[in-house]
């Protein structure tokens, strides 16, 4: 969003010191106050303990802290004279790989930690999937516990290509690696003594410098939350479209499509309660009014008229499963999707991908909890998206199951050419025509 | 982006996405007004979601007869200011048996008086979502929890099996009879809020403004003292230059010595602070915590 906020994720294997390295930056950079830390060191001499547990700091449950393991995101707020940091600190063991996958999809960058002594393992893998299915462009690979390895450069180097080796499968991004020890400080915020050889910068560094490549899609999206019709006399034929826009910018005067109905029309106001504004841009929460008398509502998505969506019906997506309750093809699930909810149903299960080896399982007939898969879905009434990749806010969705739960995660992706045309409609007072039924 | 466009637009745009959400996704919803910092910036983000329309849903203060006048008599001014709906309810059979932290321990007072008397007035009335304003920055349990928090059938919450919340894809599907707290403020840290409001000009209430109060020590706080029947036996009260970083009841909110008098001063203090604001709760600090109060239903 802005320069100066960096939302990151941070994600590690049992014992690999994540909850260290957290408390580490936040006591360092000054994100935890005394009271906090002073308590965190209670609860550790209490249990025979000593000096500070930086776990303790962070793992907010009593489960947690009993069991010694962190079980859900966890969100904690630092900043430095140079910066303001969100972190969502993942939980590492594997039956809470969900809780990574919320984490990660708000997150600018993620910070992937490894064990010195074990480098690369199952769950690193998966956590570098994760994060890069979510469309994650940044990834800082932290070798941790140097001190144990005697701060071996060869074990560092041989670990980083490892992590090459890997991403070379992935699409492309911005791969970094630093070697710290959490424990000791080392090459967190300070350099400390025994890193010599290592010249880049420490990881506090590039938390504050990294420049984040959010690729913005540039074309107008604004999906409606809902409609404001203030119940007041003075406003009785007032009609404002409340909405945050998602992608893209738009302008009073600009001729928009209300999809997917597919009517033409033009923007009359940006509304705002510090006064109307002139434009907007991505991120801001706004209310627009439209020429004519529509018929629009929560659910329906305005964009611009150059490379306006078509709706659809049906598309490819990569899930990935959340729920305990396994997934078999044609169950019905709710779809949300921006503002809109459908109902939908995975018409066919093409196949599973091992985070491992990256490697394509086909004849599987169910999903699982943490499973990844390509799907075939299909929706009662039709979306209007975008692919994933070419768009975080219009590309992804959640299936929500019959127990209300959220059962997974879905990133739609690249979708065939379609060739539907939205119809301009001279007389707006019209009813709306539904035309261009999806492919 | 614009070069203007700075964390606090960001933090503005994002809960007023959120309380659009509450308003779309559910039939009746409710704010929960506490009349502190939090809640001020909250009402202040609902008037601007929906302007120029007005708020479309009421605001709760759970009253449990020990806040400071100062505050009864803000509320009241602030709200019929901004013509919003106020409903106030107070568990009136715990306060005539006359339910007091020192008579009946913080942990048992505190589940009586808000939090009893919170799922009290969320029954009578029906409401589905209750927003709140909260922040993952105030305690550790508080960091674990969803924007939008699902609540059972009781009202309680399990931490253990919270909903995946992905993007700003908020899942409000609830059954019949359970509930959902939301809070837009959950990624808003004490710095954010009081430079918000000195940005936006929000008023509050005068208490968090420092000047000379009577006060005891009392369990390592700062105690205000309003009449006699305040002073334990065996305490002292004194005059400080003191305010109030936080807002609760009387009897278990201690003050911080300050000379912040100003919006200005204030945000200065809350950027040097090296200690919590929740320090000066006492109901943080007993053997029931946060985590445990939140299972059963408080905020």
């Amino acid at each position: 969003m802005s320069v100066g906020l960096l939302r990151f994720l941070t994600a590690g294997s049992v014992d690999d010191g994540k909850s260290t390295l957290i408390g580490r930056l936040l006591v360092d950079a000054r994100g935890a106050f005394e009271d906090q830390v002073s308590a965190a060191q209670r609860d550790n001499e209490r249990r025979g303990g000593k000096g500070i547990d930086f776990a303790l700091l962070t793992d907010g449950l009593k489960a947690e802290r009993e069991q010694g393991i962190t079980i859900d995101v966890a969100y904690r707020y630092f900043s430095t004279e140079k910066r303001k940091f969100i972190i969502a600190d993942a939980p590492g063991h594997e039956q809470y790989t969900r809780n990574m996958a919320t984490g990660a999809s708000t997150a600018d960058l993620a910070l992937i930690l490894v064990d010195a002594r074990q480098g690369l393992v199952t769950q690193s893998r998966r956590h570098a999937f994760i994060a890069h299915l979510l469309g994650i462009r940044h990834v800082v690979v932290v070798v941790n516990k140097m001190d144990l390895v005697s701060y071996s450069q060869e074990r560092y180097e041989e670990i980083c290509r490892e992590f090459q080796v890997f991403f070379r499968r992935l699409d492309p991004i911005d791969l970094r690696f630093i070697p710290i020890s959490a424990l000791l400080g080392d090459m967190v915020v300070q350099r400390g003594p025994n890193l010599a050889w290592y010249e880049g910068p420490t990881l506090m560094e590039t938390l504050e410098t990294i420049e984040v490549d959010r690729r913005e899609a540039s074309d107008l999206r604004f999906p409606i939350q809902s409609v404001n019709r203030p119940p007041t006399r003075e406003l009785t034929d007032f009609r404002g479209y409340m909405g945050r826009i998602a992608s893209g910018r738009v302008r009073v005067g600009q001729p928009v499509v209300v999809l997917p109905a597919g009517l033409h029309t033009e923007v009359t106001r940006i509304i705002t309660f510090d006064g109307d504004l002139p434009c907007a841009v991505a991120g801001q929460s706004v209310m627009l009014t439209l020429a004519g008398d529509l018929d629009a509502g929560r659910g329906d998505l305005i964009a611009g008229i150059e490379n306006a969506p078509a709706p659809r019906r049906a598309f490819q997506a990569t899930v990935c499963w959340m729920s305990p309750r396994p997934m078999k093809t044609g169950t019905k699930y709710l779809l949300r999707h921006t503002t809109r909810r459908v109902r939908a149903l995975v018409a066919e299960l093409h196949y599973r991908i091992d985070p491992n080896t990256l490697e394509k399982q086909t004849g599987v007939s169910e999903l699982r909890q943490n499973d990844i898969a390509r799907v075939s879905i299909k929706t009662l009434q039709p979306i209007v998206c975008d692919a994933y990749r070419d768009n975080r806010e219009t590309g992804g969705f959640i299936l929500i199951d019959e127990a209300n739960d959220t059962a997974a995660a879905g990133f739609i992706e690249p979708l065939p050419p379609s060739d539907w045309q939205p119809v301009v409609h001279e007389e707006v007072k019209d009813t709306p025509t539904w035309v261009g039924r999806d492919i | 982006m614009s070069e203007t466009w700075t964390h606090l637009d960001a933090l503005e745009a994002e809960s007023i996405y959120i309380l659009r959400e509450v308003a779309a996704q559910f039939r009746n919803p409710v704010l929960l007004y506490s009349i502190g910092k939090d809640s001020s910036c909250l009402v202040h983000l609902a008037r601007k979601a929906f302007y120029p329309g007005p708020i479309p849903f009421p605001l709760l203060h759970v009253d449990t007869g020990y806040k400071f006048k100062e505050m009864l008599q803000f509320r009241d001014e602030f709200t019929k200011s901004i013509g919003a709906r106020l409903i106030v309810h107070r568990n009136e059979e715990a306060i005539a048996e006359g339910a007091h932290p020192l008579k009946l321990g913080v942990a048992r007072c505190c589940g009586k008086l808000k939090t009893a008397a919170l799922l009290q007035a969320l029954e009578h009335y029906g409401f589905d979502a209750a927003i709140g304003g909260a922040r993952r920055d105030e305690e550790r349990s508080r960091a674990k929890e969803r924007v939008f928090s699902f609540r059972d059938a009781f009202g309680q919450w399990d931490p253990r099996s919270q909903r995946a919340e992905l993007w700003n894809l908020y899942n409000g599907e609830i059954a019949e009879g359970e509930s959902m707290r939301v809070f837009p403020l959950s990624n808003w840290t004490e710095r954010d809020v009081w430079q918000y409001i000195r940005r936006e000009k929000i008023p509050i209430v005068p208490l968090y403004y420092a000047r000379e109060r009577q006060v005891v020590f009392r369990g390592g706080n700062w105690i205000p003292i309003d009449s006699p029947a305040d002073v334990q036996k065996g305490e002292d009260p004194v005059t400080r230059w003191v305010r109030f970083r936080t807002l609760g009841c009387m009897p278990c909110t201690g003050a911080v010595l300050s000379t912040a008098t100003t919006i200005d001063d204030i945000v200065v203090e809350a950027g040097a602070a090296t200690r919590s604001e929740r320090e000066t709760r006492v109901i943080d600090h007993g053997a029931n915590t946060m985590e445990d109060k939140k299972r059963e239903g408080y905020f």
